[in-house]
């Protein structure tokens, strides 16, 4: 028996209308996206990854095509708090602690005092932030702070994970560290995430699909299976299956790069 | 605040050396005529002595402003009508008054202009048109209006402070509520939060640090408001009336003590509106 795709787009379109014409973010986009699946979007500025991870989450309308999230409209799935969105900065609240920020969309839920208060216990120590409750976000260095923004979007009950570039402005060790750390999250949470990038070792690193995807307009240009096992210790980066996967990513965006 | 003792001393200090320097030079046209009718011969000593002791001075010296609120504060009764605490009293409930209600009017104002796209086109020229008139020449129609009706007393000088500190608040306030940017909006609407929700939970904490600034320069103002609706009613109270009364009199050394006074005032609501803040910033770990 297979289960429905998690994520289902169907000629997806996106149009801008700018000053200087219209702009094609997205063109003519299908993908499906399953249950459990840790998909990678990647590509050049401006290819749309990030405006398709926001069609997803309905902070940006499509204008063409179909997309549902959890079987039901982006809309739909939105107002049912379907996912959780880390976006690229931690956008954390300076007047709030830790605990406060990752309370914030439980209250805003209305989750109860006592329940809100495990939640927050739980996903602290599921990002390794147990102890820094009470810090306020200035305390902490970024790293600690994107974790403390993943430990947020994990607080409620979404299945699904969407990541803006959510280690784009950290430095390679601690992006390392943070990779290898959502990947045991991943296994242990079996939430199914969108993740948006340009580095390609992070992609292979942590997916199962990977989707390149290239601009003007917009499109997927290839989808990549990975066939590396579950279980990846950041070592498995130097081995010939890797990199043969990273060849091919690389080869995909160049191909879709044209000559410009 | 140890280190800005001496700076503030020093220039203190300065100040007071300008302001004797300045009582010589302005007073010693009298003195010269005076001596010249009683057939005296000034000399250096005299001239001083008799500069920083006039009746009625051209600008008093310090220490005889200094005298005055003495004798008008500690040495009167609160309850008499020539004491200075009296009628700091009177200005002071005023200006309170009407602080509160401009910042009142001033944080509704900017929630409407903020949430509602004809308020932001359609109030905020008016807003600025509104200070651009003198408040001298709006204050008595304000007051003679109002009186008019039936209102009398504290409320109309009140309105002319809630007139003058309304503005800073919607200002600061617009700016405040509209500095969370698109991602924490953006965010928020992956929660699906409640316009109020993002309201309470995000706008109005964010603009917390304009509002401090902008009820500091609010406080200010609704003082000067108070003062300047003393004036036109002849008001028989308040540190407005003080000033009035000493100019019709020649009351210089009268005129300075409730400036002094008024000056100290403002200080120190402007002082406590700080210490608010540092404490409110504090609590939300956004201390500086």
């Amino acid at each position: 028996m297979t289960l429905p795709p998690v994520i289902s787009a169907k000629n997806l379109s996106l149009t801008f209308e700018t000053n200087d014409g219209p702009v094609h973010a997205l063109k003519d986009v299908s993908l499906d996206i399953e249950k459990g699946d840790f998909v990678s979007f990647i590509g050049p500025s401006g290819c749309g990854k990030t405006t398709f991870l926001r069609c997803m989450a309905d902070l940006e309308q499509p204008t063409g095509g179909s997309i549902t999230v959890n079987c039901v409209s982006a809309a739909d799935a939105r107002m049912a708090r379907a996912y959780g969105y880390v976006f690229q900065a931690a956008g954390l609240y300076p007047w709030r602690t830790i605990g406060g920020n990752i309370r914030l969309p439980l209250e805003i839920m209305g989750y109860s005092k006592a329940d809100q208060a495990a939640r927050v216990a739980r996903v602290l120590e599921l990002v390794e932030l147990s102890g820094f409750e009470k810090k306020f976000p200035w305390q902490l260095s970024g790293g600690m702070q994107q974790r403390a923004s993943i430990a947020r979007a994990l607080a409620f009950d979404a299945d699904i994970l969407l990541m803006d570039e959510p280690f784009g402005a950290l430095d390679e060790i601690v992006r390392d560290h943070l990779n290898e750390q959502l990947l045991r999250l991943w296994a242990r949470t079996e939430k199914t995430i969108a993740f948006v990038t340009h580095s390609i070792p992070e992609a292979v690193y942590l997916s199962t699909k990977i989707v390149v995807m290239s601009p003007r307009p917009g499109r997927i240009t290839d989808v990549i299976e990975s066939s590396l096992p579950k279980e990846r210790p950041l070592e498995i980066r130097e081995t010939p299956e890797f990199l043969e996967i990273a060849h091919r990513v690389r080869e995909g965006l160049r191909a879709g790069h044209g000559d410009d | 605040m140890k280190q800005s003792f001496a700076p503030v001393l020093t220039v203190v200090g300065l100040l007071l050396v300008v302001w004797y320097a300045a009582a010589i030079w302005l007073n010693a046209d009298w003195t010269y005529d005076k001596a010249k009718r009683s057939g005296e011969i000034v000399t250096t000593t005299s001239l001083i002595k008799d500069t920083w002791a006039q009746d009625k001075p051209k600008l008093p010296a310090p220490h005889q402003v200094a005298a005055e609120i003495w004798r008008t504060t500690v040495e009167k009764k609160i309850t008499s009508k020539r004491s200075l605490i009296y009628h700091s009293w009177i200005t002071l409930s005023a200006t309170l008054l009407g602080f509160g209600l401009g910042t009142v009017l001033g944080t509704l104002l900017a929630v409407g202009i903020v949430y509602n796209r004809t308020m932001d086109m359609s109030v905020m020229p008016w807003v600025i048109a509104s200070q651009t008139i003198p408040i001298l020449a709006i204050a008595p129609m304000i007051i003679v209006v109002l009186n008019a009706v039936g209102i009398s007393g504290l409320l109309p000088k009140a309105m002319i402070g809630m007139y003058l500190s309304f503005f800073p608040i919607v200002v600061g306030m617009v700016k405040g509520l509209r500095s969370p940017d698109q991602m924490q909006l953006d965010q928020m609407r992956t929660w699906h939060a409640s316009a109020s929700q993002t309201f309470w939970r995000l706008r109005l904490p964010a603009s917390m640090p304009y509002l401090f600034t902008s009820l500091k320069i609010a406080m200010a103002a609704s003082l000067v408001g108070a003062i300047i609706g003393e004036l036109p009613t002849g008001a028989v109270a308040g540190l407005g009336a003080r000033l009035l009364a000493g100019s019709y009199y020649g009351q210089t050394i009268q005129i300075w003590s409730a400036l002094l006074m008024a000056a100290a005032l403002a200080a120190v609501l402007v002082g406590i509106i700080g210490m608010v803040q540092r404490i409110t910033l504090k609590r939300m770990g956004m201390a500086q």
